[in-house]
């Protein structure tokens, strides 16, 4: 158990830069998820820590001990790989027990502790099996037994679960969270999906091109992300996006769509008329017989709701997310509720925050 | 994707495997069957008596010392050969299978011997090891160590096992190659993880996964010693000096064709040709049972 800092992590390979100074500190215990398109350096983030690749910058400290020039072995740190990694050769028994056999560890000590392991996991009847027996749920938890029995400081897991069916995944995400809490190792967790995301970590680094966009819980992260990314990576259906101006001297934006809207958390800092994206998520939209009159173009009824695709005036897409069911076809009227705009700056993505009352 | 066809009457497939069954009845069952009923035979040197001996020949060889020492010959060469040419290849592809520049012409480089006819190959161990015109031969005898492969027998044996083992490296290498890139990379993080140094990693993981690569290596190189070295022994020692490096092959060449024993080297052929079935039979035996990951 650790705490783990990363100050100014660079990658490149070759002449094309991956990483470009992630900064990230975590605390005893915690478990973070680093999720992000694939490319975006997740991975690469992730194999830095572990040890299997040299930074071309910056420092990975585990413990308050940096240990950038170290190797894998001497890092003391576990590791699930999306593959499982299991040595084909040895039985579950004799792979959880392999790392503990390195250590020189007497045998009773290294069976009795991958007894703990196995009871732990529910794979005590596995345990003379060889990989190739047992089923993708079966070899996840073996690979996840054989890096509790180590003990170490740091779990990191690079996509355990994309090799399961979706069921199994399911099951196996809420059995990691629990795993985890109960032995409060502190993890990384890389993942391309948003909902394994959003579940299982205390908090969450979205990463993209090589930087860490947002750094925060995952309720943050939904309710305030920090960039138009975060925005559209998080949240399903993703967030909508709409052109507008800053107006009435920050106090409202003037959307391409024809509707002034007025900020409901206070004026924003600019110049009168400065291009701004308005971000509304699909879900907050409300029909409306006063609203903008939308176009639309798919209905998508999934039972419990509907998912409807249409145009607004000026032609921009907009996507609504409506309890039960909905109109087929048509023209329907939508309103924007003031409280639920996000305001980033239109060049770089950032978000727009109210200014602080003078 | 397995698709079988089906042909209607039995002419059209029974043509279509005519040839290939030709070829193999012409040259393989016709002069083997001849081999086996030959060794039941004797001939005079001039080949104008033969008569039926049965089992006469067989007694014979085997109550030969000197085909026993010949034997005796055979297992060091074709231990020897094999070991040489399975550490050497494994260690040279272990040493590829990393990143290194211009890997890809190093390989090229080290596959290049086995294209290299075997008398061709033995003229240039002649080079090396011949004590008065060799490379290698004249350093050591200068150096004040008596060399000369063609007087001292242990000396010739080291020569021709050296001179086919290094034939044999080229093939070894490739397959060691082949097999140490099928070993997913992942398990050799997950190892290093797990506190492995390279050398215990090697020897825990590598060298496990590789074993069916390894004993398939095996069987083909000792087959590679048994059979398929005649030209190297020939060119290199014509079996000398005093028989130190005349293999089972080399002595049913010699009864053959040089004494004109013609019942006892089929006798001999007859021997090899249980010697191969049975490497054979092993090979297919144990090589179904692969690692599978």
């Amino acid at each position: 158990m650790a705490t783990l800092d990363l100050a100014g992590i660079r990658k490149s390979f070759g002449p094309v830069e991956v990483l470009h100074g992630v900064d990230l500190a975590v605390r005893d215990g915690e478990m973070i998820v680093i999720v992000g398109a694939s490319g975006c350096g997740k991975s690469t983030l992730l194999r830095i820590v572990a040890g299997l690749e040299r930074p071309s910058g910056g420092r990975v400290v585990i413990g308050g001990r940096d240990v950038t020039a170290l190797e894998p072995a001497e890092r003391d740190i576990a590791m699930v790989f999306q593959n499982y990694a299991l040595y084909p050769h040895m039985t579950v028994a004799q792979n959880m027990g392999y790392g503990l056999r390195i250590r020189g560890l007497p045998r009773a000590e290294i069976a009795r502790r991958v007894g703990e392991a196995a009871a732990l996991l529910g794979i005590e009847a596995l345990l003379d099996r060889r990989p190739r027996q047992l089923s993708g749920g079966q070899r996840q938890r073996v690979a996840m037994g054989r890096a509790i029995v180590r003990e170490p400081k740091l779990f990191l897991f690079d996509e355990p679960l994309s090799n399961l069916d979706a069921k199994l995944r399911v099951q196996m995400r809420a059995e990691i969270r629990r795993l985890q809490k109960r032995l409060g190792v502190t993890s990384l967790f890389v993942t391309h999906d948003q909902v394994e995301a959003m579940t299982l970590g205390d908090r969450l680094v979205v990463m993209h091109q090589g930087h860490a966009a947002q750094v925060a819980t995952p309720m943050e992260v939904f309710e305030r992300p920090a960039d138009t990314y975060v925005a559209g990576f998080i949240g399903s259906p993703a967030m909508n996006v709409l052109a507008g101006r800053l107006a009435e001297g920050g106090r409202a934006v003037a959307l391409a769509a024809g509707p002034v809207i007025r900020f409901a958390d206070g004026p924003r800092p600019g110049a009168e008329g400065e291009p701004l994206t308005i971000g509304i998520r699909p879900e907050h939209l409300r029909p409306d017989p006063a609203g903008l009159p939308l176009a639309l173009e798919l209905v998508e009824p999934l039972g419990s709701e509907t998912v409807l695709h249409g145009r607004l005036p000026g032609g921009e897409a907009l996507v609504v997310k409506l309890a039960g069911a909905a109109p087929r076809e048509g023209v329907l009227p939508i309103a924007l509720p003031p409280e639920a705009l996000h305001v980033f700056q239109a060049g770089s993505g950032k978000r727009l925050d109210p200014a602080p009352p003078a | 994707m397995e698709r079988k066809t089906v042909f209607e009457g039995k002419l059209l497939p029974c043509l279509l495997v005519a040839p290939q069954l030709l070829v193999t009845i012409l040259f393989f069952f016709w002069p083997a069957g001849q081999a086996v009923w030959f060794a039941f035979l004797r001939q005079d040197a001039f080949g104008i008596r033969t008569s039926f001996v049965g089992l006469e020949n067989f007694q014979d060889l085997f109550a030969d010392p000197l085909y026993l020492e010949t034997l005796r010959n055979t297992l060091v060469f074709a231990a020897g050969v094999s070991l040489i040419a399975l550490t050497v290849a494994l260690l040279l592809a272990v040493m590829a299978d990393r990143q290194i520049r211009g890997a890809g012409l190093y390989r090229i480089l080290l596959v290049w011997p086995y294209a290299i006819a075997p008398a061709v190959a033995a003229v240039l161990w002649i080079f090396l090891f011949h004590p008065q015109i060799g490379l290698l031969g004249r350093a050591l005898n200068e150096a004040g160590l008596p060399f000369d492969y063609k007087l001292n027998g242990t000396q010739a044996m080291l020569v021709v096992i050296l001179a086919a083992a290094w034939k044999q490296v080229s093939y070894n290498f490739i397959f060691f190659l082949a097999g140490l890139q099928s070993i997913p990379k992942s398990v050799l993080e997950a190892a290093a993880i797990d506190g492995a140094r390279p050398a215990y990693r090697f020897w825990t993981v590598t060298f496990p996964l590789l074993s069916p690569t390894t004993f398939f290596l095996l069987v083909v190189n000792l087959v590679y010693a048994f059979f398929e070295t005649f030209g190297v022994i020939d060119a290199l020692t014509k079996g000398g000096p005093a028989r130190a490096t005349e293999t089972l092959i080399y002595r049913a060449y010699i009864d053959g064709r040089v004494n004109l024993d013609l019942g006892m080297s089929s006798a001999q052929s007859v021997v090899l040709m249980l010697v191969v079935i049975l490497l054979t039979a092993v090979q297919f035996r144990f090589i179904e049972r692969r690692v599978h990951y």
